[in-house]
């Protein structure tokens, strides 16, 4: 048994894996937690899939795929929050707009940079579902870059974006600047959606963001308790869909996502039978 | 600079998607007033407030705010229900906490000054026993005097209330209403907007009777007559009784069903 559990870290890709994935289960939830109680799951998905068009240009390029993808998934959340905020038209359809037209643009920059680096380009099949035991050195040391940062984003500007989703008015009439508060949830939402791409991949980076934190939500009475369940029930799924990735030989995405929605089913059936959320 | 809160509203009209929701408003309240506003459905309640706290731009006209310039959190909004996101998992502690959150700073945490003051505004509105419950885990009432609470931890010297006594039974909005009439007694200025029409004139100093314009402002017993009602709810028929009694003005108001 314990071969079984230490015996993948005798190959250094394992490692960097393991790194990768528990970082990625960990930085998900925590800000899929503003995410879910904000209600914007849907926004998560479109914009893992609009990230493609960025990741698709550094494949087209030549570059490291976080050259581009950082920079142009701030700002396509961006644009889908000032659509949103700016125009008539109603959330999920600017933001389905969006995701539709990035996607579309993503997929044939990157069916180009096929042509264009033979042999290079980005593998659709990796992005989509996720490799997570392709990671490099490069990917592991961007990956803890990032989530330093967003830690200290969201640990600086917890209170606001507590404030922010509970009573959006009540918090801008008190001085709060929520229009910087939503952008700024924006900005930190493309970034982890960043780190998760390479462990869940597009399809399921949503699942991984929204899972751990549904669950937790379902058994903290808390909002900080959903953030700390939900992070530990991420770090759970992530590295028991690492082994099922190593062991069975499935994309890493699917296996995370899979773990994560057995313990969001097991958590169902404890809620159903003993209602009333537990204190913390 | 004059410190005492107050409002003046200056010729302001609002126009949303091409319709006048509000035109040619304009009143002045001075510090020390609780103030309710009234009017049916779409009168443009909501609109005013909105266009107080400036979450709306004005057409025309000013929205001046005394009192609080510099100072965060010197305004305070109660919104309507339907505006709170109620599934958030928040205690009643956490919500009054909020208030305190315009003072402290992005590197500083939460002071034990900051629970001293948490702590005595939940005394004062009677909620202090049920700190730990889940907001969403409150009646109607309890949720206003949280909100209150939060307003007070915020130090707010205006305070605007949207429709809170919808979903509060009469005696729930009793002890709203004496919260309230102890921060009017303390300077502030307090607003209220409601459709409820039962015993206007115990419980305000003054009435802004309001239908896209103001009909009418002042004392209750002089606000509200008639002549107003009608404007206010047409040939809904109100049938408004004055009766004085011992030198004091009741005003009771019947809605006449079709």
């Amino acid at each position: 048994m314990i071969d079984y559990l230490i015996g993948p870290f005798q190959y250094s890709f394992m490692l960097r894996a393991l790194i990768v994935s528990a970082l990625v289960g960990f930085l998900l939830p925590v800000v899929g937690a503003y995410i879910i109680t904000r209600g914007r799951a849907f926004m998560t998905d479109a914009l893992a899939h609009s990230i493609v068009a960025p990741v698709a240009v550094a494949s087209l390029l030549g570059f490291t795929s976080y050259i581009t993808a950082v920079p142009g998934g701030i700002a396509i959340a961006m644009l889908m929050g000032f659509l949103s905020r700016q125009t008539g038209i109603s959330d999920d359809t600017s933001i389905g707009v969006v995701f539709a037209g990035m996607f579309a643009l993503g997929l044939i920059i990157l069916s180009i940079s096929v042509d264009v680096n033979p042999g290079r380009a980005v593998n659709i099949e990796d992005l989509l579902l996720g490799q997570v035991l392709g990671v490099t050195q490069t990917d592991v040391l961007v990956s803890l870059v990032l989530t330093v940062a967003v830690a200290a984003g969201v640990f600086l500007f917890h209170r606001h974006l507590v404030y922010t989703t509970f009573d959006p008015v009540g918090a801008r009439v008190s001085g709060v600047k929520t229009s910087l508060v939503e952008y700024l949830l924006l900005a930190l939402l493309a970034v982890v959606i960043v780190i998760g791409l390479s462990a869940a991949g597009i399809v399921l980076v949503m699942a991984m963001l929204v899972i751990p934190s549904a669950t937790a939500y379902l058994l903290a009475r808390r909002f900080t308790g959903v953030i700390l369940l939900g992070a530990f029930i991420g770090v759970v799924s992530a590295v028991a869909g690492l082994y099922l990735s190593f062991y069975a030989n499935w994309p890493s995405g699917p296996a995370m996502a899979l773990v994560a929605s057995l313990i969001f089913g097991v958590a169902t059936m404890h809620k159903r039978a003993f209602p009333v959320k537990a204190d913390e | 600079m004059n410190s005492e809160p107050a409002i003046t509203v200056t010729d302001v009209t609002v126009e949303r998607d091409g319709f006048r929701a509000l035109f040619n408003v304009n009143f002045h309240i001075g510090p020390g007033n609780l103030v309710g506003v009234v009017g049916p459905n779409g009168a443009g309640k909501s609109t005013l407030f909105d266009a107080i706290v400036g979450a709306l731009p004005l057409s025309r006209g000013t929205v001046e705010l005394h009192g609080i310039d510099g100072r965060p959190g010197g305004l305070a909004y109660v919104p309507q229900r339907d505006n709170i996101n109620l599934r958030f998992p928040a205690t009643v502690h956490d919500v009054v906490m909020m208030g305190r959150y315009c003072h402290v700073g992005l590197f500083r945490g939460v002071s034990r000054k900051d629970k001293e003051i948490v702590r005595a505004c939940l005394e004062r509105v009677g909620l202090w026993e049920r700190r730990k419950a889940l907001i969403e885990e409150n009646s109607g009432g309890q949720r206003q005097r949280v909100f209150i609470a939060r307003a007070l931890a915020q130090e707010a010297s205006i305070v605007l209330l949207d429709e809170a006594f919808s979903g509060v039974d009469v005696g729930a909005q009793e002890g709203i209403i004496q919260v309230l009439q102890s921060l009017r007694d303390e300077g502030k200025v307090v607003m209220l907007a409601t459709h409820d029409l039962t015993n206007l004139a115990e419980r305000f100093d003054q009435i802004i009777c309001i239908n896209r314009h103001i009909c009418a402002y002042g004392p209750p017993a002089e606000a509200f007559t008639p002549e107003v009602l009608e404007e206010l709810y047409g040939s809904h028929g109100m049938v408004l009784a004055h009766t004085h009694a011992g030198g004091e003005t009741h005003i009771e108001t019947h809605m006449v069903h079709d």
